[in-house]
């Protein structure tokens, strides 16, 4: 089984801190980190993989300092990383970057599954993953909370919904988006870590990947940022005491007005 | 302070470090409560591959050498010594295989126990038979082409956990401790059985057992090394061992200061912090002093086994005495510095007290370890 795993590098949430004039992250000092739900990801293809043996690829597309998260990628159970990095990659947004992600996927080559995390925790969107489906023209499935069953043909898994799960079954080639539950990633071993040190970044540019200078970075995105701000804080909130019954009463009352 | 570790061995304090955070730390309490061994992060361990840390290359290790073990201990100490103590133990096991044992022996045993597949254990304290090695009644009789074993191990660790066993019984009795010899015993061998866990003070995530020998019948190339070998090879198993128990003291002193210093910022008393008082600062800086002191001891004290295997004895002692004196010394501290807070179970103080206390007794206590450095003393002098 040949899996692709998208991961982007995002700040370290620790350190995270809005700019209170330009409502901006302050990146700078923030550490990176490899976005938490694409560990999970990954984690997942390592597991597919030690089970039913094939191959785990990692693509990202950043910066050159995006090296060391892909060093850790291997540390972790990776066979190949490949870096897709060029200037002009700068500034893209979801459609770009699902876009520059599709041409380096066609790159890499055949694949049975792409896994990606369900959303980055630095923009949120959720929208790469199945952007990038749509474009390569597969099915996705996103939320996905545990891989049931993997056969030659496809895969069981289970989606994550508000009230509960589906059950569904897909057909490589496909997408899967995955939430933090699906696994506990593990610690990098020792072996993984020596083989980290001295393995090959594959490099990819605009250029290599062929992709067309007016659908990357910031000309190929749509996307404009009007405002940001930070949320209203939510309301208060009430505890109810009594009896279930009298509970009961004060919450009715309390839903009245919004009736 | 900066030790100019090599890449590798930065690595391995990383990975022992990651997985002390995420997966030790988070449930310590619960291991302790439950006295529940940690199967599950030893596995972890396993996959991440620190039990192949000490054993040599050709069967499937790191070749590693007292040092590298020392830093992976160090840090699992910081977490619970009780987790370290199983890790650690397993190796007190296999090092009289990897010190005394067959070509055929090592290549059976080592690359399960560098996998983690296999854990190991050590049996040589008996009930009369301690701090007095001599006092072993535990007998080991050849039988045609089999020996026979008859008679109790006493607080065993990795006792019904551990699939190998370096047991220690006497062959010759009329040769005192040259009558010793050393034996592997499987888990399942035909009259061999390990009693219930003992209830401990501390260290409750670790197993501890008596290995019950009762005609028990093994094949007679389970002898490690020659017959009568078996009391020189516990004293270099533990020599060796031993910087393994320092470390998991300077790990766990380390973890009460961070409690400690931690505590003693946010604890507010007269109006300001209790760290802003000259007489909490002090102990926290007497605390400080003696963790990297001890540090900076067993470090080279590991490094001096590692390049002179000869001569190991002193050195293991001292380190050994030394640093979990000052693990005993400081977890007591931190307690104290913590007032009322420390000595509630809610806080991880309270368990660091109870396992420090281990750390002078088993693997030699540390009067012995002073009549080790006191005989050596006497030798050098001579």
């Amino acid at each position: 089984m040949k899996i692709i795993v998208c991961v982007k590098q995002v700040p370290d949430a620790k350190d995270v801190r809005l700019d209170p004039v330009t409502n901006t992250l302050a990146r700078e000092g923030v550490q990176s980190i490899m976005n938490p739900y694409d560990q999970h990801a990954l984690e997942e293809a390592v597991r597919l993989k030690e089970k039913h043996s094939g191959e785990v690829v990692v693509v990202t597309m950043g910066p050159p300092q995006a090296e060391e998260m892909l060093r850790q990628a291997i540390s972790f159970g990776a066979d190949r990383v490949v870096l897709v990095s060029d200037r002009s990659f700068a500034g893209a947004d979801t459609w770009a970057t699902s876009y520059t992600l599709e041409q380096a996927v066609k790159k890499i080559g055949n694949f049975d599954l792409i896994l990606c995390g369900k959303q980055a925790i630095d923009g949120d969107t959720a929208q790469v993953g199945p952007g990038l489906a749509t474009r390569l023209g597969i099915p996705y499935l996103t939320c996905i909370q545990k891989v049931r069953e993997a056969t030659e043909t496809g895969l069981m898994v289970e989606r994550m919904m508000d009230d509960g799960y589906d059950v569904v079954a897909v057909n490589y080639p496909a997408l899967l988006t995955v939430v933090k539950d699906i696994n506990e990633p593990r610690v990098p071993s020792l072996k993984g870590k020596m083989k980290a040190k001295k393995a090959e970044i594959i490099r990819m540019s605009a250029e290599d990947i062929g992709a067309d200078p007016a659908c990357i970075g910031l000309p190929g995105s749509p996307t404009k940022v009007v405002k940001v701000f930070p949320p209203e804080a939510r309301g208060g909130r009430s505890v109810l005491t009594g009896t279930l019954d009298e509970q009961l009463d004060q919450l009715v009352e309390k839903l009245i007005p919004f009736l | 302070m900066d030790y100019f570790l090599s890449e590798e061995q930065q690595m391995i304090v990383d990975i022992a470090r990651q997985l002390t955070d995420e997966r030790i730390v988070p449930i310590r309490a619960e291991l302790d409560a439950k006295h529940e061994f940690p199967r599950q992060i030893l596995n972890e361990m396993a996959q991440a591959d620190l039990f192949g840390v000490p054993i040599p290359e050709e069967y499937g290790g790191f070749g590693g050498g007292c040092f590298d073990i020392v830093l992976t201990v160090e840090q699992l100490g910081r977490g619970c010594i009780g987790v370290g103590t199983a890790f650690a133990a397993n190796f007190l096991g296999v090092y009289p295989i990897i010190i005394g044992g067959s070509e055929e022996m090592k290549q059976k045993y080592l690359p399960d126990v560098a996998s983690g597949k296999k854990f190991g254990a050590f049996g040589l304290t008996e009930a009369n038979a301690g701090s007095d090695a001599s006092g072993i009644q535990t007998t080991a009789v050849l039988d045609g082409d089999e020996w026979v074993l008859n008679g109790t191990k006493q607080w065993i660790t990795n006792g019904g956990e551990a699939q190998i066993y370096s047991v220690v019984a006497i062959t010759d009795r009329s040769r005192g401790p040259r009558g010793a010899s050393l034996f592997v015993v499987e888990e399942g061998d035909p009259g061999f059985s390990c009693g219930p866990k003992e209830k401990k003070m501390g260290i409750r995530a670790s197993s501890t057992t008596e290995l019950i020998f009762k005609d028990c019948r093994i094949p007679k190339d389970r002898l490690i090394g020659r017959q009568g070998t078996g009391f020189i090879t516990v004293m270099k198993t533990l020599d060796l061992s031993r910087p393994g128990i320092a470390a998991l003291g300077v790990g766990l002193a380390q973890g009460a200061l961070d409690e400690a210093v931690k505590y003693a910022k946010q604890r507010q008393q007269f109006g300001k912090p209790i760290i802003a008082f000259q007489a909490v600062q002090h102990m926290l800086a007497d605390m400080a002093i003696g963790i990297e002191s001890a540090r900076a001891l067993v470090y080279s004290a590991a490094k001096h086994i590692q390049a002179h295997p000869k001569d190991m004895s002193k050195a293991s002692a001292m380190c050994k005495a030394y640093a979990t004196d000052v693990a005993m010394k400081v977890a007591t501290d931190a307690v104290q510095i913590m007032g009322g807070y420390g000595y509630m179970c809610e806080y991880p103080t309270e368990k660091m007290m109870r396992d420090a206390k281990i750390l002078q007794i088993y693997e030699g206590t540390n009067q012995i370890q002073r009549n080790v450095i006191g005989q050596e003393l006497n030798k050098e002098y001579s």
